[in-house]
C-alpha cells in the first residue's frame, strides 16, 4: 500500500479515537525556562492540522512531543491509542508510526538517496532488500527525485533533499507526518516543489501536523489552523476563519504582521 | 628530445621568485644551500669511507625476526607469501576506482624496492635464494593486485570478502607464529627484531580499536556509571606515561594473577600498549562523535532506529571517517612507541639493535646500526600514512 496515495487504517475500534490527543501539556527547559504552558490539542484521523506562530512560541517543541524527541513534565500526550511515557518500548513503537519531516533535512551524508530511504524499512521493519528497494522507488518516482537514486545527499539541491526526506519518513508506511518547518531552509524558487509533494499526501488522507509560516499552503490544505503564542495555544480555527475573521485579538496581530 | 623551454623557464622563474626575491632571502638561500651541501658530503664521506656496514648483513636474520629458529623460517616466508598477496588484492581492489593502477609513483616505489632486493648486500650463503624470493614476492604483491584490479570492475561484491580475509589472515599469522596444532612451539622469547616489533604493533593496533571506540561511546553514554567508569578510565590512563604503563603491565601484572598462571611476557607488553593506546584513540573518536550534528541523531530515531542501530549505521561510519587522519596519526605513534618495550626486557627492533651493539665485534657501530632501523620504522610509518590518505581519498570521493 502506497501511502501517498491512501494513508493506512488501523482496527475499526480505534477509528473514532483521535490520532493524537495532547492535554494539558506542559514542558520546562532544563534551565527553567517555562516553553510549553498547558497546551491541548487533538488531531483527527486524515486531519491536516497546520501550527503558526512567531519564533519562540514552543510550536517546533510542541509537535517533536508527539514523537517523544522531546520529554514533557505534565499533562498526557497518546498517539494512535499508545499513552507516551518514559517507557522506552512505547517510544520505538510509536516512532515507526510517525514520520518526521525536519527543517534542515537531516539526511545522512554518507548514504545514497535510496540507502537512506531503504535504511529504516531494513533495519526496523525487516523488510527484505528487495522490497524496501522497491517501495523506495515507487516513493521516489512519486516525490519525483527518481533519476537520482544514486546520488549522495550532497550532491542534491535543497528543494530535492527536502523530497527525499519526505520519502524516507513515507517509506516506514507512517500514520502521522509531522513537518517541523520543512521550507524555511529553503531558497524561495524551490518552496513550491516540497509544498506540492505536501499537497498531494495532505489530499491522499494522512494526517499530518505542519509547522509552516506557508499561509498559501494552510489556507489551501488546512482543515484546520493553530496560533500559538509564548507557550500558549492561543486559538484553533478553520483556516476560512482563522485569515478572514480571527477570535482573538493575538491572531489579528500576528496576521497583520505576516500578511 | 629537447627539454621544454617554457618549463625550463618558468622553473627558473620559480626559483629567482621564491629563493631569491631579494637580497635577505637570497643570502638565506646560499647559507642554507652551502650548508646543506657539506652535510651531505659529510655524510656520504662518512656512509662511504669510514662506515663498517657488515654488521648489518652479519647480523640481518636477528634484525628482521630475532632468534626465530631457523628451521623454521619457511614459516616467516610463507606468512610473507600470504601477506604479499592479501595486501595486493587490498591495493587493487581499493584503486579500483582510480583509471590506472600503476601510477609513475607506484612504479618508481617498485622499481626502488628491486633494487634494494638485488643489491642489499646479505650474509654468505644462499643470498640468491633469497634475493629470488624476495623478488617472487614483489611480484605476487604487483600480479594479485592487477587480478583484484580487474576482478573487482566486474564484480564489485566482492570487496565484501576483504575484512573476513584479513580477520583470517590475523589467525593463520598468530598460528604461524605461535605453532600448535600439528607445528612445533616457537617460545615467543626467541622472537625478535622486525617481526616482534610489527606483530606488537599489528595486534595493539587491532585490539585498541574496538576497545577505544567502546570508551568513545562510553563517555558519551547517557548511564552514569558507564559514563563515570570510561571517564574515570581515560583521564588515569592519560596522566600516566607510557613507560609507567609498561612496567606495570610486565612486573605488577604476574602479581595480581595467581601462582601457576604464567601471562607471556610479549602478551603483557601487548596488553599494556592496547590500554595505553585506548584511551587516547577514545578521546580521539569522541572528538569525531560530536562533530556529528544532533539532527542526525534525531532522524535516525524518528524513523524508528535504536541506539545500537543509530551509532552502527548513522553516527559511528561518519565520525571514523572524520577521524582517520588522527587515528592513523595515532598509530604511528603506537608504532614508535613499542620501541619502549626494550627497555622492559624485549627485543624488538631496537632491543635487538642494542643486544647487538653489545657484543664486542660491533662496539662503536652505533651510526650504522641505529641509521638502518630508523630506516625501517620510517618506511613502516611512512607506508601507513600514505595507505590513510589513499583511504581518506576513496572515502571521499564516495561524498
Amino acid at each position: 500500500m502506497n501511502p501517498l496515495e491512501s494513508a493506512t487504517l488501523s482496527s475499526p475500534a480505534l477509528q473514532d479515537q483521535p490520532m493524537i490527543r495532547a492535554e494539558q501539556v506542559e514542558k520546562w527547559y532544563d534551565n527553567n525556562f517555562h516553553v510549553l504552558k498547558g497546551v491541548s490539542l487533538s488531531v483527527n484521523r486524515g486531519e491536516v492540522v497546520v501550527i503558526m506562530g512567531p519564533s519562540g512560541s514552543g510550536k517546533s517543541t510542541f509537535i517533536r512531543t508527539f514523537n517523544a524527541l522531546e520529554s514533557y513534565q505534565k499533562g498526557s500526550i497518546t498517539v494512535d491509542g499508545i499513552k507516551l511515557s518514559h517507557d522506552l518500548k512505547h517510544i520505538e513503537a510509536i516512532r515507526r508510526e510517525v514520520g518526521m519531516v525536519f527543517q534542515q533535512f537531516n539526511l545522512f551524508p554518507h548514504l545514497t538517496v535510496l540507502q537512506n530511504v531503504t535504511l529504516a524499512p531494513i533495519w526496523v521493519r525487516r523488510w527484505p532488500k528487495a522490497q524496501a528497494q522497491d517501495g523506495a522507488l515507487q516513493l521516489l518516482e512519486r516525490v519525483g527525485i527518481l533519476d537520482q537514486a544514486h546520488k549522495f545527499p550532497g550532491q542534491l539541491s535543497g528543494g530535492q533533499q527536502q523530497r527525499v526526506a519526505i520519502a524516507r519518513s513515507l517509506a516506514m508506511q507512517p500514520k502521522i507526518m509531522l513537518f517541523d518547518e520543512p521550507t524555511s531552509a529553503l531558497d524561495p524558487e524551490m518552496v513550491r516543489e516540497v509544498l506540492d509533494v505536501m499537497r498531494t499526501l495532505a489530499k491522499s488522507g494522512m494526517t499530518m501536523v505542519c509547522v509552516t509560516h506557508e499561509v498559501g499552503f494552510a489556507r489551501e490544505v488546512a482543515d484546520r489552523v493553530v496560533l500559538m503564542d509564548g507557550g500558549y495555544l492561543v486559538e484553533a480555527n478553520t483556516p476560512d476563519e482563522f485569515f478572514n475573521h480571527p477570535r482573538e485579538e493575538r491572531t489579528q496581530r500576528f496576521l497583520s504582521q505576516i500578511l | 628530445m629537447s627539454p621544454n623551454p617554457l618549463r625550463s623557464q618558468t622553473r627558473l622563474a620559480w626559483i629567482q621568485k621564491n629563493l631569491l626575491n631579494n637580497w635577505f632571502n637570497s643570502l638565506l638561500t646560499i647559507c642554507l644551500g652551502c650548508l646543506l651541501v657539506y652535510g651531505g658530503v659529510g655524510f656520504c664521506h662518512w656512509a662511504l669511507k669510514s662506515a663498517k656496514w657488515g654488521v648489518i648483513p652479519t647480523n640481518l636474520p636477528l634484525f628482521l625476526v630475532g632468534r626465530f629458529p631457523a628451521d623454521q623460517y619457511w614459516r616467516i616466508w610463507l606468512l610473507a607469501v600470504l601477506l604479499a598477496g592479501l595486501s595486493g588484492c587490498t591495493w587493487g581492489m581499493l584503486a579500483s576506482a582510480a583509471p590506472r593502477l600503476f601510477s609513475p609513483f607506484n612504479l618508481v616505489a617498485v622499481a626502488l624496492a628491486a633494487l634494494t632486493m638485488v643489491l642489499f648486500p646479505l650474509p654468505e650463503g644462499n643470498g640468491v635464494l633469497v634475493r629470488g624470493t624476495l623478488l617472487a614476492l614483489l611480484l605476487l604483491l604487483l600480479a594479485t593486485s592487477w587480478i583484484a584490479y580487474r576482478a573487482h570492475r566486474g564484480r564489485p561484491a566482492l570487496a565484501r570478502w576483504l575484512s573476513p580475509a584479513w580477520g583470517l589472515m590475523f589467525l593463520v599469522g598468530f598460528w604461524l607464529m605461535v605453532g600448535g596444532l600439528g607445528l612445533p612451539a616457537v617460545s615467543s622469547t626467541t622472537w625478535g627484531g622486525l617481526l616482534l616489533t610489527l606483530f606488537m604493533s599489528l595486534i595493539s593496533i587491532a585490539l585498541s580499536f574496538p576497545f577505544g571506540v567502546l570508551l568513545a561511546l562510553g563517555r558519551q553514554s547517557t548511564l552514569p556509571l558507564i559514563r563515570w567508569l570510561s571517564t574515570l578510565y581515560i583521564e588515569i590512563v592519560r596522566g600516566i606515561p607510557l613507560i609507567a604503563v609498561l612496567f606495570m603491565a610486565l612486573i605488577m601484572i604476574p602479581l595480581f594473577l595467581p601462582g601457576n598462571w604464567r601471562l607471556d611476557l610479549v602478551l603483557r607488553a601487548i596488553l599494556g600498549l592496547t590500554l595505553f593506546t585506548a584511551a587516547y584513540l577514545a578521546e580521539t573518536v569522541r572528538g569525531g562523535l560530536q562533530a556529528i550534528p544532533k539532527g542526525q541523531y534525531e532522524a535516525a530515531s524518528s524513523l524508528g532506529l535504536n541506539t545500537p542501530l543509530c551509532l552502527g549505521l548513522i553516527v559511528l561510519p561518519q565520525a571514523l571517517k572524520i577521524s582517520i587522519p588522527a587515528i592513523v596519526g595515532l598509530f604511528i605513534a603506537l608504532i614508535q612507541d613499542t620501541t619502549l618495550v626494550s627497555i622492559v626486557g624485549l627485543f624488538d627492533l631496537l632491543g635487538m639493535s642494542r643486544s647487538i651493539l653489545a657484543n664486542p665485534l660491533f662496539i662503536g657501530r652505533y651510526a650504522e646500526v641505529y641509521l638502518f632501523i630508523g630506516i625501517f620504522y620510517w618506511a613502516i610509518c611512512y607506508a601507513m600514512s600514505q595507505g590513510s590518505r589513499y583511504l581518506e581519498r576513496q572515502l571521499n570521493q564516495v561524498k
